[in-house]
């Protein structure tokens, strides 16, 4: 098995870490070409609307959509939970996404970078302990569909920060920034 | 998550949608590009409160803004504005010659700029989220760039080639706090991004940047001072992605239009050199 992680733009190397410190051999997917050689996709935290755009200029966009019906398993953290969404709120006009989980996530939710923060967040799935949450300009999951499982919210917070489609998952915070490697290890057996 | 992107320099509204457009993944509001500043010398300041909130306004992607270096006050007006990033900057008039803003008394994020380790882990040391080599700003000349890459990147190997013993020395001799040489030791690279800065044209040069090892490119008068900004922009953004891929830098780096015009560093007066600012 390879682990793809898109390197469009955004802390796709600290993906790669974990994924490697997991012993699982690991594709920097920034071609068409790349997208072949893997068997799972990461999407990693940057900014949404460079990597959508570099999505449809590289012709990634269309091929991850097809592959996503086949049998590639995709995460998006951070930018890459907003380019999961079917309806994104607050993009910019025509915003290309990916669109393959039926929820609508809402950019920089929480207002500017120096609104940016960090909790503890419950999630049942892992059990004890917390995971540390790590939330930069982060996007929010407003609303989820009935096939969308939700994973975990912040406490005393409205809305969704994990949520899980079949074998796609989106994580409005950065996984990849901390120590803890429950969530790559969960998508790993998705 | 700026990592792998490209940060423009923006003096209007307009510039900021084209940037958001061509992929940048922030700007920074300016009244003047740093090519502007320099034509036009005389004390360059932060930019007009209007100005910057206008840009804030204009585009979801976060906005920088420049304070001179230890203006704390800019930094504080900035900070109430709500920019994302403060850019305690040498392309503006020094407005202390000794110390630089105490970064930690805020909460926005900064980015520094840096010629070398010593500087860089100082301003790391002072609070700063971010760097950046200072370059030659306004120029279009890399060269300066790339100085400053080679020599952090450089002292970072040499760093790893020292035992636990040593290290204290080489901390005296980079004017750095021990801790933070340590960190660097151990770790082989800065605590913190360092971006590419100051004369960057082409998307050459930002291939060049990032191949050299920098975390993403700031692009300042070379998109809005050259023939065609819009597809400029794009190109840039896209070497910076495909740093590592010749035949598609290639590609992209075709019928791009007129790049801004260079100087060459050495025919600049040593007071006319925005480098040097900075302790």
């Amino acid at each position: 098995m390879t682990a793809g992680i898109l390197a469009l733009q955004g802390d796709f190397c600290e993906h790669e870490a974990i994924l490697q410190r997991l012993g699982v051999p690991t594709q920097q997917v920034r071609l068409p070409k790349h997208l072949d050689l893997v068997d799972r996709l990461i999407i990693p935290g940057g900014e949404s609307t460079t990597i959508g755009k570099l999505l449809v200029r590289f012709d990634l966009l269309e091929p991850i959509r097809q592959r996503a019906g086949r049998d590639l398993a995709i995460w998006g953290t951070c930018a890459g939970a907003i380019l999961m969404a079917r309806t994104i709120i607050g993009g910019i006009d025509g915003q290309p996404r990916l669109g393959l989980m039926d929820m609508a996530v809402r950019r920089n939710a929480y207002g500017r970078q120096v609104d940016s923060f960090e909790a503890a967040l419950p999630v049942a799935v892992f059990g004890q302990p917390p995971v540390h949450g790590v939330f930069i300009r982060a996007p929010i999951i407003e609303s989820v569909g009935a096939d969308v499982t939700v994973l975990a919210e912040v406490p005393g917070q409205q809305g969704v920060v994990a949520a899980q489609q079949g074998r796609h998952l989106a994580t409005t915070f950065h996984p990849e920034l901390t120590g803890d490697d429950r969530f790559h290890r969960y998508f790993l057996e998705l | 998550m700026l990592k792998g992107g490209v940060i423009m320099d923006v003096v209007t509204p307009e510039q900021a949608r084209i940037a958001e457009e061509a992929g940048a993944v922030a700007v920074m509001a300016l009244e003047r590009v740093p090519a502007d500043i320099r034509a036009q010398g005389g004390v360059a300041r932060m930019s007009d409160p209007e100005l910057i909130q206008a840009i804030v306004e204009s585009v979801t992607i976060p906005v920088m803004a420049k304070a001179r270096i230890g203006h704390f006050v800019e930094a504080q007006i900035l900070e109430a504005l709500g920019v994302d990033y403060i850019d305690e900057s040498e392309v503006l008039t020094p407005a202390d010659e000794e110390h630089h803003i105490n970064k930690h008394d805020f909460k926005v994020p900064f980015v520094c700029g840096c010629r070398n380790l010593g500087e860089a882990l100082r301003r790391v040391a002072e609070g700063a989220a971010m760097l950046r080599t200072k370059g030659e700003a306004g120029t279009g000349n890399v060269v300066e760039a790339v100085r400053h890459a080679r020599t952090v990147y450089s002292e970072i190997r040499r760093l790893q080639n020292l035992d636990a013993n040593e290290l204290y020395t080489a901390a005296k001799n980079l004017q750095a706090p021990y801790e933070l040489v340590q960190q660097v030791a151990e770790m082989g690279r800065l605590p913190v991004v360092n971006f590419a800065a100051g004369g960057i044209a082409t998307p050459a040069d930002a291939a060049l940047m990032m191949q050299l090892g920098v975390d993403g490119v700031f692009v300042g008068s070379g998109i809005f001072k050259s023939g065609d900004p819009e597809r400029r922009a794009r190109a840039i953004v896209e070497a910076t992605t495909h740093y590592n891929d010749p035949e598609l830098l290639a590609q992209i780096s075709k019928g791009l239009g007129e790049p801004m015009v260079g100087i060459e560093i050495s025919t600049l007066p040593q007071e006319q050199l925005l480098a040097g600012r900075g302790w």
